[in-house]
């Protein structure tokens, strides 16, 4: 697939300032203020949210894109937004 | 008339320290209990017992301050609502499991039904020594396999398809074995290192990793006085009728091979695992012969 370029991306969520569940929830809500079809990036921490988070935002119906490691212990997942009823 | 208290025993009610008096191991699979068998229980720990239960250490529940006269009619008021006594003793125990695959978003199997099939199978059978069987849906290992006679870790048989791979990265870095790298974009899967968690096919977003319900399979352990590891003697087990081959198989050995009272972690610790681990090397085979 086309290369993802994270500066196009508006729509941001950080989840680094938070520790699970609340990683989640935050991402979650985040993607719930988009349209569905909506791309964003969402930033975390190494560790239990990378391991973690993809998979919650996955079995909520969203689309993963991509995951950015940052190098510098920070990572962007890049997720499009999933339909209401996915 | 004297008391038969093995007999007893064997039909799970457990002396107490107070005479004539017994706590009521009640036959629980995988921890489960509906709730017209919690209605019938109530009623019994109301009117026979002292208006409580007990929560063993192995998924099981316990009826205290039953007395020695009443113990037909508790079981009989007990058969009405579908609740069985369990067992203690020299023979197969309880079959402990998770809630597994049905419930949990880490599970790789139906670990209930697995222990409900180990249970029709083998509950009750006298050995020379107790034995326990548990089932945990991954390789999370929420029940702790490693302490039962035979433990049963669900786990992912995985496969890769390049052509669904959308390279996002995900999988490598849920990987906790380091089996999934990138080089140059493309993905490489050291299968040698996979642990067979899964944990790739639950996160890929494509569908590129598939998982096939397997088992992991651990023997001999024991936590008690003297406490032994279960041993991995076989290798990933990929069907349910390899795994019920293998059961059978390690009941076996321990009936024939184990000292009246002797765990089987002892009796391996006596006899080397070689000799078992041949057995059970047949007993995978079995599948294609």
């Amino acid at each position: 697939m086309a290369d993802i370029n994270i500066d196009q991306i508006e729509n941001r969520a950080d989840i680094t300032d938070v520790v699970c569940p609340v990683t989640f929830v935050k991402a979650k809500v985040a993607l719930e203020e988009l349209e569905p079809g909506e791309l964003i990036a969402i930033h975390m921490n190494d560790g239990e949210p990378v391991q973690n988070v993809p998979r919650s935002i996955k079995e909520e119906g969203h689309q993963i894109l991509k995951l950015i490691d940052n190098e510098d212990g920070t990572y962007d997942l890049i997720v499009r937004r999933g339909e209401d009823d996915a | 008339m004297a008391v038969d208290y093995a007999a007893l025993k064997a039909g799970g009610f457990m002396r107490q320290k107070q005479k004539n008096t017994f706590s009521l191991r009640l036959r629980c699979v995988g921890g489960t209990v509906t709730a017209e068998q919690l209605a019938v229980i109530k009623q019994v720990a109301d009117q026979y017992g002292h208006g409580y239960i007990h929560l063993t250490a192995r998924q099981g529940i316990e009826i205290p301050f039953i007395k020695l006269e009443d113990i037909d009619d508790v079981k009989a008021a007990l058969a009405k609502g579908g609740v069985e006594p369990g067992v203690c003793g020299p023979r197969v125990r309880t079959v402990t499991a998770c809630q597994g695959g049905r419930c949990c978003p880490s599970g790789c199997i139906d670990a209930l039904d697995i222990a409900r099939k180990l249970d029709a199978r083998y509950f009750g059978r006298e050995l020379p020594c107790k034995f326990k069987f548990g089932v945990t849906g991954c390789i999370n290992n929420c029940l702790k396999m490693e302490e039962n006679d035979f433990g049963v870790k669900g786990a992912y048989d995985v496969s890769y398809d390049e052509s669904q791979c959308i390279d996002c990265g995900v999988c490598a870095k849920v990987c906790r074995e380091n089996a999934i790298t990138f080089e140059d974009g493309k993905l490489i899967f050291d299968a040698d290192k996979c642990s067979h968690c899964g944990r790739c096919v639950k996160s890929c977003p494509t569908g590129a990793w598939e998982g096939k319900s397997a088992f992991r399979v651990y023997i001999g352990g024991t936590f008690g006085n003297h406490i032994i590891s279960g041993k991995e003697l076989t290798p990933l087990i990929k069907d349910e009728g390899t795994l019920m081959r293998v059961a059978d198989a390690t009941i076996d050995y321990f009936d024939t091979h184990s000292n009246k009272g002797e765990r089987f972690g002892k009796t391996l610790e006596r006899l080397g695992t070689d000799e078992l681990q041949h057995i059970l090397e047949e007993a995978v085979a079995g599948a294609e012969a």
